[in-house]
């Protein structure tokens, strides 16, 4: 096994869902088995993925591979597209591919005699397609272009059942707030090709390390980062452009596990991985601030939230915002070890809560549920299994990245100071496993509140459940540490997945990340300060403590409230009526920019119409009247003066006419009297004698 | 008294101021015809009369020859016109016959 045919197989890997989605969008009306295609594409690019990735992490663990070829050539500029092998690509795109089967098989079941069953099918192959693609870039053009692509393949299917104008809507709304932040993709890329001439990951980070920097200082770096940056604060839903995620849950339910929470709305976590040595040590800084505030907020709007689906939208944000956050205080690797622990027990959650809503008939309000924990047994179990997870139980997967993000922001802000980190961490952990345990008791253990769908709710058929008990066994340790108290015991992080090195001018890092000393770093891997190193090591323990606390104490605190009764939840609403309403309206975000930037753009749109209307319009309108007027005046000056004068000659003549046809008698006698006039007369007037 | 040119001139005037007269004012085309063959006459006159008095030799009396002539012949197709004018009009009355006006 080359390199070589790492590459081919990447390619392969990367058309395959593509070659799925061409015959089923193309053919599907005349191919009734399009969706067997589809799960077979997406099968296939899984097993090859598995392959692939144990190939890398075997045999090439310390190896970036890279192809390339040129593909346009303007002057001195030539842009290249190709494929980036590393270690998070190929990890990323082992995770991307067995989620994606996963829901596939699911859908089977699931979307069972939606008339447009086989598009759904297609529209997924198009989104693997697509989610590969950002995976296996080496470029930011090709970045970009699948970026957009994930984006027009989420816009698909929030919209799938566009008959419903709310479904509609948020397919809408899900584009354009995307595109907000992609215009900030758009710019960064711009500046950094401006800078380097050049697209690829590789080169760029080269040369800035070789001291070149975008406007020759390093606030246009920050600048640069931090304009990518935005891509992700809209592909990820961070604050604030995170509205539409919960939207986005209009789409189909295992389109929400696979797009709106394991894959795609990790690309934006993805990209500042790709990133991150390049982000200066400013930008690393506003990155882990509106990441603190994406993890907090929406976890506060999930505790009063009861549509099941978008409990679990505000928990996929509030995640993303640790992963975010994790990224912007340097602990790199535990940001992407939950990307991908992420992942498995979030997609285990929504396609749990997928099959409690088709069990109690397309209820997604957990008021009207409960008590299901008899009938769905499977799905209670890998519920339960995924929100343990979720809350950072021990022995689950969730522990292992989510202490290891607490730690890491507790040793950054131990070195610099900024305490609201943690402090934001350490609470959202509490409130996650709050919520996610007021969803499990009203979902599943209270008595039932609505009988009828109760008795009729049943467990869902073996082709829901099998990719539940796969999701929810990948939410346990086993698969990333063999000590699941420890994360660093296991290949993952000891090997797999390091730090980059920054590549960014040492007076712009933050200051625990030194510069690697020549010959020293053979990975291009990070190179610590020792206070830090020490930080991190001495918060490992506390961090650990704390965050089990707090989600003990949060799970124990849903337990009184729902399960045993002992506070009264209304009362307790009714005491703190204004900050319940804050989280119950979502922080009115939707309100305020409705207020905001959708009046505005409204009122503008109206003010330039008024413009429009009355200002170029008018002067349109004027010049016609001027012209109508002139026109007018001409039309006067032809029939009176000119015609007039015209009138005026043959009137003239006529007169004469008149006047003459009386000497025209027709009588000799009289023609010989003139002649005989006319000759004196002359003869007097020129007197020829 | 000496009869010279200025005679013989004021006589032709005279005689062609009768016939400029007579086809002025006479209705009946005869009379008409009659004032232009004064008229003829009176340059008879003076052509004979110039040719007395002028260094023309012989030429003028030729000349009023010829216009006796040519006012016979005149005279001749003149009359013939007339009466078939007056065929078709049952009239020689100058005045009456005015078609060509219409």
């Amino acid at each position: 096994m080359t390199e070589s045919t790492l590459i081919k197989l990447a390619i392969v890997i990367l058309f395959l869902p593509l070659i799925g989605f061409i015959i089923a969008i193309f053919f599907g009306k005349k191919v009734k088995y399009t969706y067997v295609l589809e799960v077979l594409t997406v099968g296939a690019a899984f097993i090859l993925s598995a392959f692939l990735a144990y190939e890398k992490l075997t045999n090439f663990v310390d190896r970036e591979i890279i192809s390339e070829f040129t593909w346009i050539n303007i002057g001195s500029v030539s842009i290249q597209l190709g494929m980036l092998l590393d270690n998070i690509s190929v990890i990323m795109i082992f995770t991307v591919t067995l989620v994606s089967l996963v829901v596939h098989v699911y859908s089977v079941a699931y979307m069972k005699g939606d008339k447009l069953y086989g598009r759904y099918f297609a529209y997924l192959g198009l989104f693997t397609f697509s989610m590969t693609g950002i995976v296996f870039t080496h470029n930011f053009l090709m970045m970009y272009i699948f970026w957009e692509l994930v984006g027009l393949s989420s816009y698909l299917l929030i919209g799938f059942w566009f008959e419903k104008k709310s479904a509609s809507d948020a397919g809408k709304k899900a584009f354009i707030v995307n595109r907000i932040g992609d215009i900030g993709m758009f710019l960064g890329i711009l500046i950094l090709f401006l800078t380097y001439n050049t697209f690829s990951f590789d080169t760029i980070f080269s040369q800035i390390s070789g001291g070149v920097l975008p406007f020759g200082t390093e606030t246009g770096l920050t600048i640069a980062g931090l304009l990518i940056f935005c891509g992700a604060i809209g592909k990820s839903a961070q604050f604030p452009l995170h509205v539409w995620l919960p939207d986005a849950m209009e789409g189909p339910t295992p389109v929400s596990a696979l797009i709106h929470a394991a894959t795609m709305v990790a690309a934006g976590v993805y990209l500042v991985a790709r990133v991150f040595t390049m982000l200066t040590g400013d930008a690393l800084l506003i990155i882990a601030i509106i990441g603190g505030l994406s993890a907090f907020i929406p976890a506060t709007i999930a505790l009063t939230q009861n549509d099941i689906k978008k409990v679990l939208a505000y928990s996929t944000i509030s995640q993303l915002g640790y992963m975010i956050m994790s990224l912007g205080v340097g602990a790199y690797v535990f940001a992407f070890l939950h990307l991908i622990t992420h992942a498995f027990f979030k997609a285990c959650l929504f396609l749990g809560s997928g099959s409690v809503i088709q069990a109690m008939h397309h209820e997604q309000d957990i008021t009207k549920m409960g008590g299901l924990r008899k009938k769905l047994p499977f799905t209670y179990v890998t519920f339960l299994v995924a929100s343990l997870a979720l809350s950072g139980i021990p022995l689950t997967s969730g522990f292992l990245s989510k202490d290891g993000i607490l730690a890491g922001t507790t040793a950054f802000a131990s070195l610099t100071g900024h305490w609201l980190l943690p402090v934001a961490g350490f609470s959202v952990a509490l409130l996650t496993a709050f919520y996610m345990f007021r969803l499990i008791i009203l979902t599943f253990h209270s008595a039932p509140a609505d009988q009828h769908k109760y008795e009729h709710a049943h467990e869902s058929p073996k082709l829901m459940v099998i990719p539940l008990i796969v999701l929810s066994a990948l939410s346990l340790f086993i698969w990333f540490t063999p000590n699941p108290l420890n994360p660093d015991a296991g290949a993952f992080l000891s090997k797999w997945v390091k730090t980059p090195e920054i590549s960014v001018p040492e007076n712009a890092r933050y200051d625990f990340m030194n510069s690697a000393v020549a010959g020293e770093s053979s990975h291009h891997e990070i190179i610590y300060s020792e206070e830090y190193t020490e930080a991190l090591h001495g918060a490992h323990v506390p961090a650990m403590i704390i965050s089990l606390i707090m989600a003990l104490s949060g799970i124990g605190l849903a337990f009184l409230f729902y399960q045993y009764k002992k506070v009264n939840v209304d009362k307790l609403a009714e005491k703190f009526k204004p900050l319940y309403k804050l989280s119950y309206n979502k922080w009115y975000f939707d309100e305020i920019y409705q207020a905001s930037f959708v009046a505005g753009t409204i009122g503008l749109s109206r003010l330039l119409a008024w413009f429009d209307n009355k200002i170029i319009d008018g002067i349109v309108n004027g010049s016609a009247t001027v012209t109508k007027w002139f026109s007018n005046f001409s039309g006067t000056f032809d029939n009176v003066i000119v015609d007039g004068i015209v009138n005026f000659v043959a009137y003239f003549s006529g007169i004469l006419g008149l006047v003459f046809r009386k000497f025209q008698t027709g009588k000799v006698q009289t023609y010989i009297v003139f002649v005989i006039f006319s000759i004196v007369i002359l003869l007097f007037l020129f007197k020829p004698f | 008294m000496n009869v010279g040119l200025n005679h013989f001139l004021i006589v032709s005037t005279i005689l062609f101021s009768f016939g400029i007269f007579g086809i002025v004012t006479r209705k009946n085309a005869v009379m008409v015809l009659m004032g232009i063959e004064l008229i003829l006459n009176a340059a008879n006159i003076n052509f004979v009369a110039f040719a007395r008095y002028g260094s023309f030799g012989y030429n003028g009396q030729v000349m009023a020859l010829f216009v006796i002539v040519l006012a016979a012949a005149e005279a001749a197709i003149a009359l013939a016109i007339l009466l078939n004018i007056y065929k078709t009009f049952t009239t020689v009355n100058v005045d009456e016959i005015d078609r060509m006006k219409e």
